[in-house]
């Protein structure tokens, strides 16, 4: 592969980190490690499939390392930073308006899906490929992620997935 | 037809064939909650395309591209395999723990740290113009790295220049002069232009496994000194190469 052909990706990368990670320097750390990764790994790529998905499968995988190496370190977990923000409301009960909000606090298993298929508009088996699960689970992932974003954006409760980070 | 759930996703991301779409919409016209939800869908994608759309018209940070123009540097880590694979999986598990990137200062010393494991074993090969074409040798890489260069003499140290090759480095064309003593132990200087934002700086020292490196900035240029020698050995030839550089 010629490593060129990688640059032309690379604003759709960020789009999707973005959505992901949240914040930019966060989404670009995760672009960058996933380029490096590409980069290195290369010669795996097999000529002739496609380099897209590829690249978000390794983004996908660069991204649940991250989510564990942050959940061993609980300090850094992002869960944190919403707590934080979510002290600092002054309404009595929480209500989430705003999209990134609601997408942080979607389980990142369904966020991935919700937005490969919404934002990036990848068909079911593309999004499959990409995160190398079945396309049931992939549909399931949806439906449960887009009915727990309506429900955050319609100012329902928050309350299952936060857990309490010391 | 019965409609299911993934029917409706499939509606909310016109994924449908024209018949299923006509039995979802008939479904929907009698289900208001479906079709209350199935819009709400449809609009959640519209939002994350708002919201998130601009990001694609963002100029691509430096960072980033400069991972593409870095490219062949990876080359060499499939080429120096085991040798330096201890290097690599340090750098990624660094990567991945989501620690902050190493300066640049310190990630020039690896990348000569590899030039030098990958081509210092080199039998046949080791350089690409050899120390019996001194001047054109030193014309060339000058040339080719931008800026006017000189091979240290290190005979005084007990090393003699074996010739040099030209490199891909982060910043541009990097050229790496190959020298080697008695024994047929080798030292290998890489020099590249300054990395920008870098300034002056003392010699620095990294181990990057086995290899042992110096390095430094100074003016238009940054260098490195890699070699497997004790670190006193190595500071001292650091020291001449350094000396010789700045009369």
């Amino acid at each position: 592969m010629d490593p060129q052909a990688i640059a032309p990706h690379i604003p759709r990368l960020r789009r999707y980190a973005r959505a992901l990670a949240g914040d930019q320097h966060a989404a670009d750390d995760l672009v960058q490690d996933t380029l490096e990764r590409a980069i290195n790994k290369r010669h795996l790529w097999r000529p002739g499939s496609d380099l897209r998905a590829w690249l978000f499968t390794i983004m996908h995988n660069v991204f649940v390392n991250q989510l564990r190496s942050r959940q061993a370190h609980p300090e850094e977990s992002l869960d944190e930073s919403v707590l934080t923000a979510a002290s600092a409301n002054p309404a009595p009960r929480l209500e989430i308006r705003d999209l990134e909000t609601a997408l942080a606090l979607l389980a990142p298993d369904q966020r991935e899906v919700v937005l490969l298929v919404g934002l990036e508009q990848m068909s079911y088996a593309e999004a499959a490929k990409v995160l190398e699960i079945p396309v049931g689970t992939v549909m399931s992932r949806l439906f449960r992620g887009r009915e727990r974003l309506r429900l955050l954006l319609g100012g329902a409760p928050v309350a299952a997935p936060l857990k309490v980070v010391k | 037809m019965r409609v299911s759930e993934d029917d409706l996703q499939a509606f909310v991301d016109d994924r449908l064939g024209p018949e299923a779409r006509r039995a979802v919409e008939a479904h929907l016209a009698a289900q208001p909650e479906d079709a209350a939800r199935v819009r709400a869908y449809r609009e959640q994608n519209a939002a994350l395309r708002a919201q998130f759309d601009p990001v694609l018209r963002e100029p691509v940070p430096d960072r980033l591209r400069r991972i593409d123009a870095s490219r062949r540097s990876a080359r060499f880590a499939v080429a120096a395999g085991w040798l330096v694979a201890g290097v690599f999986v340090g750098w990624f598990a660094h990567a991945f723990l989501g620690a902050s990137a190493p300066p640049p200062a310190r990630s020039f010393a690896r990348q000569a740290a590899l030039a030098h494991a990958v081509y210092s074993p080199e039998v046949r090969h080791p350089v690409e113009v050899g120390a019996d074409q001194h001047e054109h040798l030193l014309n060339w890489l000058s040339k080719r790295v931008g800026v006017k260069l000189r091979a240290p003499l290190l005979a005084a140290e007990g090393f003699e220049l074996v010739g040099g090759r030209l490199l891909p480095g982060d910043d541009g064309a990097v050229a790496q002069f190959m020298y080697q003593d008695a024994k047929g132990k080798r030292l290998t200087l890489y020099v590249s232009r300054r990395p920008p934002g870098q300034r002056d700086t003392a010699f620095r020292f990294s181990q990057e496994d086995k290899v042992g490196v110096f390095y430094w900035i100074d003016g238009p240029l940054g260098y490195a000194l890699s070699g497997e020698l004790p670190k006193p050995e190595l500071l001292a030839v650091a020291t001449a190469v350094y000396k010789q550089l700045n009369p």
